[in-house]
């Protein structure tokens, strides 16, 4: 393995679990700070990605189609909140599995009905549609970067919500005492339909800029959401440090997995997951 | 107070001499000293700290519970009493100390292997099977003892020996006509009561009791004192609580806590005495009545 | 109701389904046996998420592991024997469960669902993506098991109401082995975690061993639903281990009413007659060809309004005065 090679399969890695990280922290902070465990979080990122495809297919732009997703997202995230998961926090997890599986066959079938079930690809915006060569036949997108970039913002963006400012403090406040936060006069079901929406955004905006690399396609939200889950084990529940790091480990894994050992690379996650619940069950960055 | 380089025990008064002749025995427990001095200590606490993060929840404590003794460990809320007894349950993990039962160091051991050694604990916030039967919640309790060898097929009512250990523990809390009542269903003295019960049905030899008065009303106080005194042959009982009239009617042995820390130790006399607890936790006054 | 009835009923059940196959068309027969064969898986989880309190996400790893252990035993062209497949298949399912048992029972709550469905997801990729079970496209068992005693066919599982009283037998053993375990000292200990772990531990109970214990049988009785399952389908594939098969467990027990072993059969019973109702094309046309979102919304429904299944439903309306606690 050369060192420009190498250096692609880096990027790609870091891309991926950058990406993955967008997905995960939306969900740690649901379980962190509602307690509530929802398996449709991947359907959003599904629903992101068809949003992408099908709104840049009507105005011939993918960012004019991001633009006009996202408070889409934000308002779908806060209906359901409102609807549906508002009863669920007082709820076993049982219920919770429950409900939002049925919620997950839900949303694939609207999708099929909507959208159908073939696969379509997403144009690469014509500004980021380049390449940096990196050797006389190596290069590398310039699109893969711009996500990065992008994701690496709103990581920083997310970090600074929440121990910086005062709905943050409210956020973490929230996660450790409920009560004690209610009782400051903070109206904690705000909070909430919030949080939950901006988590939703964050994974319905995953999928749209991952759109034009992945392509669009039924059950897409399955695959990521079980990634995702040993993104929360390995980093901690409600941990968004932890997200972050279990994130690029596991982009990084995967990504030199499917070079180095294709066979076994699908399992590679998963052996990492048993390894940190024998070391640290309570995951990388989680409370004892 | 740091805790390194100091004796385990700080406070002048008291030490190893646990048979420090209590000459002005107070009108207390009936059954005098039983533990008086030569006896070895059922349960060695030495140096015993927990810290959390920063904070030190009990630090370098160091005490003795005797067979036939109540040991009451008294403090105002906070002190780290019930952590102490977290500690010695195997609920939480001291960060450092040792804990000696019969001989040998069981800190940081856990919470079941401890209750199988023979110590059994209640707790403050009642903690029971609330959707079972008396009977069922003392049964299990029972069960525990047998090997765990899982006898998966014999019926668990099958067990005579199991289900005559729990009819004792059920008589000797006074809950015996409440047998076939759903746990849930019981009043607040007698799910204390249970609280006992199953903790009695476990066949311990040390018993460690955080405030099992706890709101209760006179009548039902009286009742629980009673029992523990009853308990105290055959037992060493370190008892948290706040009611002092409970606690002088019971004590052969006064602890005081305060922040984490043994402020005194000793003879329910040497104890209301002493300068230093009359100063810190009793404002002079309240036991000072007689 | 009158003890002595209890304890006759599910023996006038039992009864009244073997003569089930009197209906003679193969359809219907194959279709109760693919209700028989989803009561013993679900009555495996039911051991789990109903009597140890352990919700798992991932139960369709036992499951799928047993249907590709008798694919793997089965050779080409001839049966293989069930009288040592069917113990090889459960004993594979046992030793997984032991194993990811160890892992998994060190995790609580969200945890728990969240890495039993991850163990679950890891055995789909091993099927999926190496050749060991003939990757996404499975495998065929082309020839049935055998079960002969001394020459002499005792059940020919080609046959469909054969492999019915076969089904039908192994449900009854299947119930009537956990009715015994949950009637043990081990089963009341069980149910004790269930409820208090924390003062079972504080009892003097090894919690972790009586979890694994649990995990374990679970594990190995949801074995004996997979093999048959393989057996009536005659093939294999990575969905059967997916975790839609996994939540459609988790439903049909909690369809029935969770704790409730006779609840399992019947959520077996009314979860694989609506999915065949709704995907019915006859009956609904196109919008047979969504069933899933009915069932998603059906669901999503009994999440919400039927908590304790339909066992807890025909309980209220015996018992119009609801004690206060449940003996369950």
């Amino acid at each position: 393995m050369d060192f420009a090679f190498f250096l692609i399969q880096l990027l790609n890695g870091l891309q991926y679990g950058l990406l993955l990280f967008l997905v995960a922290s939306g969900l740690t902070l649901v379980f962190g700070i509602m307690g509530i465990i929802n398996l449709a979080h991947g359907s959003f990122y599904m629903v992101g990605a068809y949003l992408a495809w099908s709104l840049s297919s009507m105005t011939g732009s993918l960012t004019a189609a991001i633009l006009l997703a996202i408070p889409l997202t934000v308002i779908l995230g806060m209906a359901l909140e409102r609807l549906l998961f508002r009863h669920l926090y007082q709820r076993d997890h049982l219920y919770q599995v429950l409900l939002t599986y049925g919620l997950i066959l839900v949303f694939e079938e609207l999708r099929s009905l909507i959208w159908g079930d073939d696969v379509h690809g997403v144009a690469v915006p014509a500004l980021l549609n380049a390449s940096i060569p990196l050797t006389d036949n190596l290069s590398y997108p310039v699109y893969r970067l711009a996500i990065s970039g992008v994701c690496l913002l709103l990581a920083a963006a997310l970090y600074f919500l929440i121990q910086k400012t005062r709905l943050g403090m409210m956020i973490r406040a929230g996660a450790s005492n409920r009560d004690m936060v209610q009782s400051l006069g903070i109206d904690i079901k705000l909070i909430y339909t919030l949080v939950f929406a901006m988590g939703i955004a964050l994974a319905a905006f995953a999928g749209m800029i991952n759109a034009p690399l992945s392509s669009v396609f039924p059950n897409m939200g399955s695959q990521v959401l079980i990634i995702c889950f040993v993104v929360v084990v390995i980093g901690g529940i409600g941990s968004v440090k932890g997200a972050m790091a279990a994130s690029l480990m596991i982009g990084l894994a995967e990504t030199f997995g499917q070079v180095l050992v294709p066979e076994v690379a699908g399992m590679i996650v998963y052996v990492l997951m048993a390894v940190v619940l024998v070391w640290r069950p309570q995951g990388l960055f989680g409370k004892a | 107070m740091s805790d390194k380089g100091l004796p385990p025990n700080p406070l002048p008064k008291e030490g190893g001499d646990i048979g420090s002749p209590g000459s002005q025995a107070m009108a207390g427990p009936a059954l005098g000293r039983p533990g008086d001095g030569a006896a070895e200590p059922i349960l060695r606490i030495r140096g015993l700290t927990k810290r959390f993060g920063g904070l030190v929840a009990v630090g370098n404590v160091s005490l003795d519970l005797h067979v036939g003794e109540v040991h009451v460990v008294i403090g105002p809320n906070g002190a780290g009493k019930t952590t102490l007894t977290n500690l010695l349950s195997g609920d939480l993990p001291p960060t450092s100390g040792q804990v000696m039962f019969e001989g040998r160091d069981i800190a940081g051991c856990s919470a079941d292997h401890i209750s199988r050694m023979g110590i059994g604990r209640s707790y403050q916030k009642t903690n029971i099977f609330l959707p079972f039967t008396v009977f069922e919640n003392c049964r299990l309790a029972a069960q525990s003892r047998t090997p765990h060898a899982f006898k998966v097929f014999s019926r668990a009512e099958g067990y005579g020996e199991i289900n005559r250990r729990a009819t004792e523990a059920m008589e000797a809390a006074g809950l015996a006509h409440r047998a076939e009542r759903v746990a849930a269903t019981l009043s607040h003295g007698e799910q204390r009561q249970l609280e006992i019960a199953m903790c009695l049905a476990t066949q311990p030899r040390v018993l460690l009791l955080d405030e099992p008065l706890a709101g209760m009303g006179p009548h039902e106080s009286q009742r629980m004192v009673e029992l523990i005194k009853k308990l105290t042959a055959g037992h060493a009982i370190m008892l948290i609580e706040h009611d002092m009239d409970a606690v002088f009617a019971l004590a052969h042995r006064l602890t005081v806590m305060v922040n984490g820390e043994v402020l005194e130790s000793g003879t329910p006399a040497e104890v209301r005495s002493s300068p230093a607890v009359q100063l810190a936790y009793l404002g002079g006054e309240e036991l000072l009545h007689d | 109701m009158n003890s002595r009835l209890t304890q006759l009923l599910p023996w006038v059940v039992v009864g009244v389904l073997a003569l089930f196959p009197l209906v003679d068309s193969p359809f219907y027969i194959q279709l109760m046996t693919k209700v028989l064969i989803m009561a013993i898986f679900a009555m495996s989880l039911d051991l789990l998420v109903g009597y140890t309190g352990l919700v798992s996400f991932g139960h369709a790893a036992y499951f799928g592991l047993a249907g590709y252990a008798l694919a793997l035993m089965t050779p080409k062209y001839e049966a293989v024997s069930l009288w040592w497949s069917l113990p090889a298949a459960i004993g594979v399912c046992a030793l997984f469960a032991l194993i990811t048992g160890l892992l998994v029972l060190r995790t609580r709550g969200i945890y728990f669902i969240m890495v039993t469905l991850a163990f679950a997801q890891m055995l789909f990729f091993v099927f999926h993506d190496t050749k060991l079970g003939g990757g996404s496209d499975g495998a065929y068992i082309y020839v049935k098991p055998a079960m002969k005693l001394g020459g002499f066919e005792l059940v020919n599982l080609e046959k469909a109401d054969q492999f019915y009283w076969l089904a039908l037998v192994l449900m009854a053993a299947t119930y009537l082995l956990l009715h015994r375990v949950l009637g043990s000292s081990f089963g009341r200990a069980l149910v004790g975690i269930k409820v208090n772990e924390h003062r079972m531990r504080a009892l003097g109970f090894p919690v972790f061993r009586y979890q694994l214990a649990s995990f374990t049988l679970s594990g190995s009785l949801a074995g004996i639903a997979g093999y048959l399952a393989a057996v009536q389908y005659g093939f294999v594939n990575p969905e059967i281990l997916s975790w839609h098969q996994s939540g459609a467990v988790l439903m049909i027990v909690i369809l029935g009413g969770m704790g409730t072993l006779y609840g399992s059969v019947i959520g077996a019973f009314a979860f694989v007659i609506l999915q065949e109702v709704l995907s019915n094309q006859a009956w609904f046309g196109i919008a047979a060809k969504h069933w899933q979102l009915a069932m998603g919304i059906f669901i999503m429904l009994v999440a919400l309004y039927l908590p304790q299944g339909l066992a807890g439903l025909a309980r209220n309306f015996r018992s119009k005065p609801v004690a206060e606690a449940g003996d369950e």
